[in-house]
């Protein structure tokens, strides 16, 4: 057995979490060719990097397939059901910010809070006979978030991708996203609800609280704690 | 735990109680179109009832209770007066905690009646209270019309009448309202500058979306009228909040009300119908001096009770969902009859938790 760890298979969030890793003597790589998703691990023994989609890290963890893995702390909250008793937060990383936000067109002047989106949603059911829509690909915490705050009316709308084009597309009329400067909302003639900030997520180190390990497996996690200095 | 077999053989017994009292036993599909569900109780439905859905028929949903199906069933060919009864499972998500089951049976009564209301309320009651002696359970009652009535009552505009009438069970926001409408919570400061603004749509960014700018332009309106009209007077709030805060039996909560009706006429008629309930409870033996009324109960709840509302609790098992709950829901009638409307009032019993209590007795 080992240690294995799960870190997001390409892109910005890879590099950044190689970084991190670096700068504190655990040296993470790719092996082998681009193309091949296996990784190797240096400067500790007994753990295997595992490179799997940021998206895919809080079911294996959670599953206990693998036993620490790097993602947005969106997606663990977005995919998980009581997560704080399926994994543990170790380190947050300082990089991957973003908010999951909520926004609307621009032109609509008259909607600049929850209460004001609330209030648009009854008018416009009335007026169109359906729901208004909200595109997201985050269902659970925006429908937590609009319960808790006791918005009305609305539907949302599944988009896993180009979810700013939404509105413009008529498919829906606002849009729940994660957004880092909020370029493209701009961008895309929308902006923010003052009281619009569902979650505020950055690439995090989580331990699953489920995978099994043997007693050498268990020395090798103390050490690599005691390396990285996070508390388990 | 009981078993499946145990469980069943209750919810069989308890049936046959509510047959012997008139009822004509009714089935229904697991399986309900999610569209009617969605529209009934809106996004947060999907929080508490699994859904699954095909190519053909589109998004379905694993019945999360019998009323809607059973009061569908009703308005396209039911004979008037009508009671049901029936036995089956239910399916309800549970995604923050693991301990509930998402899986339960249930077993129903339901009465459509235009004729004398109050005895209809406490004959569903009265059945189910007896159903579930000799268990001590602690039942508590509560009035969803008097809340309406007050609503109804106060002297605001219309369309702020409507909006805390829309939220009454969604208790954060009806607060936020209210404060707002009373002029304790301060204008947000866009609203503020909106309200300022002489022509808000010059400058406005393109038009994107299916939401007009005439529908953008009406509510502008709406907010200036909303900014001129008086706000609602401390006093009228503070009679909301005294209902909310009935807290006491039966005989006192009736009093209590009766002394608020004096300053807010417009409950009089929802008050006279409590105590023609109290009355009809009576009747029935239940001992309403020891039966508790609660003006906020049943707030959080399925918004469908617009009416009389109840539950009975284990008293020594607090972290326990309610054995039995139920209530009138006269305005889901209307949603659903597509242009009909009866009086209506039900109750449904989870002879799983029955058992358990049993066993733990």
């Amino acid at each position: 057995m080992s240690v294995k760890l799960g870190v997001p298979s390409k892109g910005r969030l890879m590099e950044k979490t190689f970084d991190w890793f670096g700068a504190r003597g655990i040296g993470l790589a790719r092996s082998g060719s681009e193309r091949e998703y296996a990784g190797a691990v240096e400067g500790v023994e007994g753990v295997e990097l595992v490179l799997l989609s940021a998206g895919e890290i809080p079911r294996e963890l959670a599953a206990g397939r693998i036993h620490l893995g790097v993602t947005g702390t969106d997606l663990v909250r977005e995919k998980l059901g009581q997560w704080e008793q399926r994994v543990a937060v170790l380190a947050e990383l300082g990089f991957g910010q973003a908010d999951l936000i909520i926004a609307v067109p621009q032109c609509w002047v008259d909607v600049d809070t929850l209460d004001d989106l609330d209030a648009a949603a009854a008018a416009f059911r009335a007026e169109h006979g359906f729901r208004l829509r909200i595109a997201t690909k985050y269902h659970r915490l925006v429908r937590d978030f609009l319960r808790e705050n006791g918005v009305a009316d609305y539907q949302l709308v599944d988009s896993q991708g180009a979810t700013e084009g939404t509105v413009k597309n008529l498919t829906a009329e606002a849009v729940a996203d994660i957004t880092s400067t909020g370029e493209t909302l701009r961008a895309n003639h929308l902006k923010l609800l003052a009281d619009g900030l569902v979650l505020r997520s950055q690439a995090t180190l989580y331990r699953s609280r489920s995978a099994p390990m043997e007693g050498p497996d268990r020395e090798v996690m103390a050490a690599l704690e005691a390396r990285l200095g996070v508390e388990g | 735990m009981p078993q499946r077999a145990e469980i069943r053989a209750r919810a069989d017994a308890l049936r046959a109680r509510f047959e012997a009292a008139g009822a004509v036993r009714v089935e229904t599909s697991v399986l309900q179109p999610a569209e009617v569900l969605l529209d009934l109780y809106g996004e947060d439905i999907r929080a508490r009832a699994y859904v699954t859905s095909d190519a053909l028929r589109g998004e379905q949903m694993l019945r999360p209770d019998f009323t809607v199906p059973v009061v569908q069933m009703h308005m396209e060919h039911g004979a008037e007066p009508a009671r049901y009864t029936y036995t089956g499972e239910v399916f309800r998500r549970q995604e923050d905690d693991a301990a509930r089951p998402n899986e339960y049976t249930q077993v129903g009564f339901e009465i459509f009646a235009r004729q004398a209301p109050a005895d209809a309320d406490a004959e569903v009651f009265a059945l189910i209270r007896d159903a579930l002696s000799p268990l001590d359970l602690r039942a508590a009652t509560g009035d969803i019309g008097i809340l309406k009535a007050a609503v109804q009552g106060l002297e605001t505009t219309e369309p702020r009448k409507r909006a805390l009438a829309r939220h009454i069970w969604r208790p954060r926001r009806f607060r936020a309202l209210l404060e707002r409408y009373s002029g304790r919570a301060p204008v947000p400061p866009s609203r503020a500058a909106l309200l300022a603004d002489g022509d808000p749509l010059a400058r406005a960014a393109p038009l994107i979306g299916l939401r007009s700018k005439a529908e953008v332009a009406a509510r502008i309106a709406a907010l200036r009228e909303d900014a001129a009209a008086t706000p609602i007077s401390a006093v009228q709030v503070d009679l909301i909040d005294a209902i909310l805060d009935v807290r006491e039996t039966l005989p006192y909560a009736l009093e209590r009300l009766r002394d608020i009706a004096v300053d807010m006429p417009a409950i009089t008629e929802a008050v006279f119908c409590l105590q023609d309930r109290i009355e009809a409870l009576d009747k029935r033996g239940v001992d309403v001096g020891a039966l508790e009324f609660e003006g906020s109960y049943g707030r959080t709840q399925m918004e469908y009770y617009d009416g009389f509302v109840f539950g009975f609790y284990a008293g020594t098992r607090p972290d326990l969902p309610p054995v039995a709950t139920g209530g009138r829901y006269d305005a889901l009638t209307r949603v659903l009859g597509q242009g009909r409307e009866i009086p209506a009032v039900g109750g449904v019993i989870r002879p799983g938790l029955l058992l358990r209590l049993e066993d733990l007795a």
